[in-house]
C-alpha cells in the first residue's frame, strides 16, 4: 500500500505536477497575453523594454530601491529566500541524481552540506514571514487563510525535505510528504498569488515604461 | 484575518452620496458591477489584484496610512482589500452601504498619486484600481456630491466653475487693462491665429485667481512671446471627469481644448501652473481620444519658465531673498519628471532655497490631488488629518529656515494652505509665477 502510493507519487505524479506546472503557466501567460490585447492595449503602446529592464534591474538589485533600504531585514529575507528556494531544488544533488535516472540528463549540482543550510535558510525565511503575517498589524489586515495555506504550501517541501535527509523519526513518511507537498507546490504555483513568478516582470516592466517613457521620472 | 466589514463602519454623509444610493436597488448594483469587469475589466485589473503577495511593503507609501497612525485600513493594499476585494469575494453581490463606503474610499483615501508604485516592489498601480472602483461609482450613480458639481459644470459649461462664455472674455479683458497700468501696451491676444503659443488655465484662474493670469500676462509681454488664448470653450485645461470615473466626459474635453489651440493654428500648448490639468492632458486625456502623446507639443508652466530663463528671455533683478522650500507636485514630478528644471527655475530667480525631505519623485503628495479637495467640505477635516506626515514635513524645512513654500500646482496649493494653517505652521504658499512677476526686470 505505502509501496504503491510511493511510486505513484514518485512515478506519474511527477509528471502530473510539472504538466499541470508548465500548462498551467503557459496558460496563464497566453491567456493575460490575449486578454490583454482585447482589454488593455495601451499596455504594448506603451511598453518599453529598454524602460522595463531599468526598472526590473533596480528591483532584482538588494537595496537599489528606496523601499528595500527602509526595510533592510525584509530585503535581506525576501533575497535569500527567493534565491534559496530557486537554487535548493534545481541543484540538489538526490534532485540531479533523479533527473540523471530517468531523463540521462544531469548537470552540476551543489554539496549537500550547502544544500541543507540553503533549505534551512528557506524554512527561515518563511519563519520570518509568519512572523511579519501575524506581528506587523499591516501585514495581518491584508491576510486571509489562504496566505497562511500557501506559505505553508511553500514552507513544508523544504522542512520535510531537511527531516528526510537527517533521517529523523519516521523520515520515510517525511519522504512521502516532501515529495507530495513538492508537487502540490508546483502545481498551485499559476493558479494563486504564487503565480507573481509568472506576471512580475510585466508589473513591474509596464509600471517601468510608463514611469521611464511618458512620465520621466523613476519608479524606485 | 482581520474580520473587517467596511460597511458598519459610519460613512460621512454626502448628498450625492445618499441621494445616489437611494435611488439604486442591490440587484442594480451587481449588474453594473458584473458589467464593468466584463466591459472594461482586463488584464491589469486581474494582475494587479491576483500578483498582490499581501506583503504591505506599499503601506509606507501613502501619507493616509503614515497620517492615520498607520492604521492599516488606510495603506493601499488595504484600500483595495475593502473595496474591489470584497467585490471580487463575492462576486459582485454587495449591499447599497457597501457601495457609499466604497465611494468614500476611493473618492477621498486616495489621491491617485501613485507613489506606491514606487514601493510596491511588483509596481503594483493602485491607483488604477481605485479609479476602477470609482468609475463603478459613476456608473452607479454614487459620487461625492461636490466633485460631481464640478462634473456637471464640465459637461455643461466645458469648463469647470461654470464660467460663462462672456466672463471668461470679460475677465481677461479686465486684467489686461489693470496690467496696462504697469506695462503700456500690454496685451493678452485673443483668439490669435497662427501664434505659437496656445495658453491655457484651469477654470478657477478666472473665477478666483485672476491676478494669476495679469502675472502671466505680463511674463509673457516681458519675455516677448507670440502667445493667445481662446475666447471660446477649451480655454480650461482642468478635468475633474477624469476623476469622477466619467471618461467619456474627459475625452469630449481634451478634445475641445486639443481642437481650440489647432483651430487657432498655434504651434503648442503651454499650461498654467497645475497638475491635475497637465496629468489630464498629457497623460490620460490623450489616451481617452487615442493619441499616445498630445496632438500637438505641450509643456507645463515649469518647462515654459525654465525656458525663458535658459534662453535669457528673462532676466531677474533682484532675486527673491525670503528662504523658500519646494512641493514637488505629484502630477507634475511623479507625472513629469519636472523636478530638476522647477529647481533650475528657482536657482534662477531665489537666493535661498531648502530642500524639503523627501523630495522629487518621493516627496508626500499635498492629499488635495486626485480630486479629493474637490470632494468638499464634508472631507476636508478628514483630508488635513489625513496628512499629518506633510506637516511634519513642512515644519522641518520650516525648522532649517524655509518661509515660502512653492508649489507649481493648484491643487497642491489649496491642499498646502489647509495643512499650513490647521497645523498653525505659519508659511506662505507661492506658486512659481508669483515670485517670477516679483522678481524680474520689467522695463
Ligand atoms: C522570478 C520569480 C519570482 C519573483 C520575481 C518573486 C518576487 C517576489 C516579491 C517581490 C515578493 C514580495 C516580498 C518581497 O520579497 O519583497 C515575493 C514574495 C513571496 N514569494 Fe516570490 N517571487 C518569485 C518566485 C516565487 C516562487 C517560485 C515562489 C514559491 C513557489 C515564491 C514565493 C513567495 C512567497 C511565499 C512570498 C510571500 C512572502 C509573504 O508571505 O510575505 N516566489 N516574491
Ligand atoms: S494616495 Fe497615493 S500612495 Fe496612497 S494609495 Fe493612493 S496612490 Fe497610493
Ligand atoms: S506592496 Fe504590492 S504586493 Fe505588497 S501588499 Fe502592497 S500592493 Fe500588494
Amino acid at each position: 500500500m505505502l509501496h504503491d502510493l510511493f511510486s505513484f507519487v514518485r512515478g506519474p505524479m511527477v509528471w502530473i505536477a510539472f504538466t499541470v506546472f508548465t500548462v498551467g503557466s503557459l496558460y496563464r501567460l497566453i491567456s493575460m497575453w490575449r486578454l490583454a490585447k482585447k482589454k488593455d492595449s495601451v499596455i504594448f503602446n506603451y511598453f518599453s523594454i529598454f524602460f522595463a529592464i531599468r526598472s526590473i534591474g533596480h528591483w532584482i538589485l538588494p537595496f537599489a530601491g528606496v523601499n528595500m533600504r527602509k526595510h533592510p531585514a525584509m530585503t535581506v529575507v525576501a533575497f535569500l529566500f527567493h534565491g534559496c528556494l530557486f537554487a535548493v531544488p534545481i541543484f540538489l544533488s538526490a534532485h540531479v541524481i533523479l533527473f540523471k535516472e530517468s531523463w540521462n540528463i544531469s548537470w552540476w549540482w551543489m554539496p549537500d552540506m550547502a544544500a541543507d543550510i540553503m533549505a534551512m535558510i528557506v524554512i527561515g525565511c518563511c519563519l520570518f514571514f509568519l512572523g511579519r503575517r501575524i506581528f506587523l498589524k499591516e501585514v495581518r489586515y491584508l491576510t486571509s487563510v489562504s496566505d497562511y495555506l500557501i506559505l505553508a504550501a511553500v514552507a513544508v517541501p523544504f522542512i520535510s525535505g531537511v527531516w528526510a535527509y537527517h533521517q529523523w523519526a519516521a523520515f520515510q513518511a517525511a519522504l512521502v510528504i516532501h515529495i507530495v507537498s513538492g508537487e502540490i507546490m508546483l502545481m498551485i504555483i499559476p493558479f494563486t498569488k504564487l503565480s507573481h513568478m509568472l506576471f512580475a516582470p510585466f508589473t513591474r516592466g509596464y509600471m517601468g515604461s510608463e514611469f521611464g517613457g511618458v512620465r520621466n521620472s523613476k519608479d524606485w | 484575518m482581520t474580520k473587517q466589514s467596511p460597511a458598519n463602519i459610519a460613512t460621512i454623509p454626502d448628498e450625492g452620496v445618499d441621494k445616489g444610493g437611494q435611488r439604486l436597488t442591490p440587484e442594480q448594483v451587481t449588474r453594473v458591477i458584473r458589467r464593468m469587469f466584463e466591459e472594461e475589466g482586463g488584464a491589469r485589473l486581474k494582475i494587479y489584484i491576483e500578483t498582490c503577495v499581501h506583503c504591505g511593503l506599499c503601506s509606507d507609501a501613502c501619507h493616509f496610512y503614515l497620517s492615520n497612525n498607520k492604521d492599516p485600513k488606510f495603506s493601499p493594499a488595504g484600500k483595495v482589500k475593502q473595496t474591489l476585494g470584497i467585490i471580487i469575494q463575492k462576486k459582485g453581490r454587495v449591499s447599497i452601504d457597501f457601495i457609499k463606503k466604497a465611494s468614500e474610499i476611493a473618492f477621498t483615501e486616495c489621491n491617485l498619486c501613485k507613489r506606491c508604485v514606487m514601493y510596491c516592489p511588483f509596481g503594483i498601480d493602485i491607483a488604477y484600481l481605485m479609479l476602477f472602483m470609482r468609475r463603478i461609482c459613476h456608473k452607479l450613480g454614487v459620487v461625492p456630491q461636490y466633485i460631481q458639481d464640478t462634473a456637471h459644470s464640465h459637461s455643461v459649461t466645458m469648463n469647470q466653475m461654470w464660467v460663462k462664455e462672456d466672463e471668461w472674455i470679460d475677465t481677461l479683458q479686465w486684467q489686461e487693462d489693470e496690467a496696462r497700468d504697469e506695462i503700456e501696451n500690454l496685451r493678452i491676444p485673443l483668439e490669435k491665429e497662427g501664434a505659437e503659443i496656445f495658453y491655457s488655465v484651469i477654470g478657477p484662474e478666472p473665477k478666483f485667481r485672476a491676478q494669476l493670469i495679469y502675472q502671466t500676462a505680463v511674463i509673457m509681454n516681458v519675455a516677448g512671446m507670440d502667445w493667445t488664448m481662446p475666447a471660446t470653450p477649451g480655454w480650461d485645461n482642468s478635468d475633474m471627469c477624469m476623476y469622477t470615473g466619467d471618461d467619456e466626459m474627459a475625452a469630449r474635453l481634451k478634445k475641445v481644448h486639443f481642437e481650440a489651440a489647432m483651430r487657432l493654428k498655434t504651434k503648442r500648448i503651454v499650461m498654467g501652473e497645475c497638475g491635475h490639468a497637465f496629468r489630464s492632458v498629457y497623460d490620460v486625456g490623450n489616451r481617452h481620444l487615442g493619441w499616445k502623446m498630445s496632438p500637438l507639443p505641450l509643456i507645463h508652466a515649469i518647462e515654459f519658465y525654465y525656458e525663458l530663463f535658459r534662453d535669457k528671455k528673462l532676466r531677474v533683478k533682484q532675486k527673491y531673498d525670503i528662504p523658500v522650500t519646494l512641493h514637488d507636485p505629484c502630477n507634475v514630478v511623479r507625472g513629469g519628471g519636472l523636478h530638476e528644471l522647477a529647481r533650475y527655475v528657482i536657482n534662477e530667480t531665489c537666493s535661498r532655497f531648502v530642500e524639503m525631505h523627501p523630495n522629487r519623485e518621493h516627496n508626500y503628495c499635498c492629499a488635495a490631488g486626485g480630486g479629493v479637495i474637490n470632494c468638499g467640505p464634508p472631507y476636508s477635516k478628514k483630508r488635513v488629518i489625513g496628512n499629518k506626515v506633510k506637516a511634519d514635513q513642512l515644519a522641518d524645512a520650516k525648522a532649517r529656515g524655509a518661509k515660502i513654500i512653492i508649489a507649481p500646482c493648484h491643487n497642491c496649493h489649496a491642499g498646502l494652505e489647509d495643512i499650513v494653517k490647521y497645523y498653525d505652521l505659519d508659511m506662505e504658499i507661492k506658486f512659481l509665477g508669483d515670485i517670477i512677476y516679483e522678481c524680474i526686470d520689467k522695463t
